[in-house]
């Protein structure tokens, strides 16, 4: 038997983009029902291993277990492991010729082949946990960037997925409007929704995460609650980072 | 000023001539009922054909659609009608025509509606990746009806180009409306039914004129 608590479980993960390797060997866990969250410097790799997380990219090293599933074996079904991983954007990447429910709709319907009945109530189901119901037939360009992103989420969670990746998700957003994305993510937790979160919120990473790793070019320079990572780091190199991230 | 409105717009002249224009009218509709389509139909399939991952599929594509671009559609018709016979394969003038703007027109629709398709940031192919929709319905259902939308005004000005290019039809004797408002010009030895036809190509068109241009401005606001 595998560690149950480990819903995510990299070892020895590497990526190359041509000749240049931007993963170097990566191990890391993710516990069932924790907020992982990962910081880093801009390029240490941190959005390439969250798109190695659902093959989005392709690995040249190491393995991914997801609920115990090896994802990186030759021949595994990547469009039933993808569902199982939600995956939020920077950029939302909602399809704008859609409304908010159509975005929730498309891959119930077209992947768990639901019926448009069936798909338009879990969507709004889905609106209504993110605080939506009430926009369900605006388009992505009525919404402001708070409400698209959050709209994202809910196109993810539709599909009942395992676990949540985030990849900075707040980063593109007005600062008035990081807080109810924020707040979203954290009533997430609540519901025991395991969550890897990569992110420059230092403040919320204190309150919200279980675990911080700090990543820098393409390794993992140290990993701890985030009372160590913050406030009493073991690495020189992470004390750097977080003094001059922190103002 | 007398000569001028007897030679080319002569009512009697037209009036005679109307019933054989209205047919070569419809023959013109037909053959754009059948060339457009399978333009269209060809060109989604040059445009996903020159974005795979394949680059044997990316270089085959490329090279038939220059060679397709290149080929004055003219002579392509003349070959297809009457180079082709002589491989013993015999088509109707109205096959010949639908198969050599095929050729042609699956070559720009297909550019036109790959430029849509790079048009889509690669975000959008993330995401529905990763909500587990294949390569075909992230196609399908994401980027398409998106490129589409963005060269919407090119495909119509090129639809509009292949109207007015139906009259090539004529040279292999296919009674489209050009080759009809001919032939009555050389039984009556007079132009009014040539200016006939250019007012009903006119007809034909304006509408898909500012149908463009509106849309054109639409997309720029
Ligand atoms: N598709 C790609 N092709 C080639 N190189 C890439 C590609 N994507 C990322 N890279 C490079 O890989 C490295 C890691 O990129 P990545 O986006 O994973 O970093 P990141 O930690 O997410 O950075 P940021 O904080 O700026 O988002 C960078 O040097 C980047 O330039
Ligand atoms: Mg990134």
């Amino acid at each position: 038997m595998q560690d149950d608590a480990a819903l995510l479980s990299i070892s020895g993960l590497r990526l190359s983009y041509g000749a240049t390797e931007v993963l170097k060997g990566l191990d890391l866990e993710a516990r069932r029902g924790e907020m992982t969250f990962i910081i880093g410097p801009s390029g240490s790799g941190k959005s390439s291993l969250l798109r190695c997380c659902n093959r989005l990219e392709e690995p040249s090293a190491g393995r991914i277990l997801i609920a115990g599933e090896d994802i990186t074996k030759p021949g595994a079904n990547l469009n039933r492991i993808r569902r199982r991983i939600g995956m939020v954007f920077q950029s939302f990447n909602l399809y704008p010729h859609m409304t908010a429910a159509g975005n929730v709709r498309l891959a119930l319907q077209k992947v768990l082949k639901k019926s448009r009945s069936e798909a338009d109530a879990i969507a709004m189901a889905q609106l209504d946990r993110v605080g939506l119901s009430g926009h369900a037939h605006q388009y992505p360009a009525q919404l402001s960037g708070g409400q698209q992103q959050r709209v994202a989420i809910a196109r993810a969670l539709a599909l009942e997925p395992a676990i949540m990746l985030f990849d900075e998700p707040t980063s593109a957003l007005d600062p008035e409007l990081v807080g109810e994305v924020l707040k979203v993510m954290r009533a997430l937790k609540d519901d025991g929704m395991t969550m890897v979160v990569v992110s420059h919120e230092m403040r919320f990473a204190r309150s919200a995460a279980d675990q911080v790793v700090f990543i820098a070019e393409g390794r993992i320079v140290e990993t701890g609650p985030p009372e160590q990572i913050f406030e009493n780091p073991q690495v020189q190199r992470t004390r750097d980072f977080v003094a001059q991230a922190e103002h | 000023m007398d000569a001028l409105i007897t030679q080319f717009f002569n009512l009697e002249i037209m009036l005679k001539a109307w019933p054989m224009m209205l047919r070569g009218l419809g023959m013109t509709v037909l053959l754009c009922l059948a060339v457009i389509p399978l333009g269209l139909a060809g060109g989604l399939i040059v445009a996903l054909a020159s974005t795979s991952s394949s680059r044997a599929v990316r270089w085959t594509t490329a090279i038939l659609v220059d060679i397709f671009r290149a080929v004055p559609p003219l002579a392509l018709l003349i070959f297809i009608s009457a180079g082709l016979p002589f491989a013993g394969i015999r088509l109707s003038p109205f096959a010949a025509v639908c198969l050599s703007f095929f050729l042609n027109n699956s070559a720009y629709y297909g550019e036109i509606i790959r430029a849509g398709i790079e048009s889509i940031g690669d975000g959008q192919r993330q995401a529905a990746r990763s909500t587990g929709l294949t390569a075909l319905q992230t196609q399908a259902y994401v980027v398409l009806p998106q490129a589409i939308r963005n060269v919407l005004p090119d495909l119509v000005s090129n639809t509009i180009e292949v109207v007015k290019l139906t009259s090539l039809a004529s040279v292999v004797a296919f009674a489209e409306l050009l080759y009809s408002a001919e032939m009555a010009r050389s039984v009556t030895y007079n132009a009014s039914p040539i200016v006939m036809a250019a007012l009903m190509y006119l007809a034909l068109l304006w509408p898909a004129v500012r149908f463009a241009s509106s849309l054109e401005h639409k997309l720029k606001s």
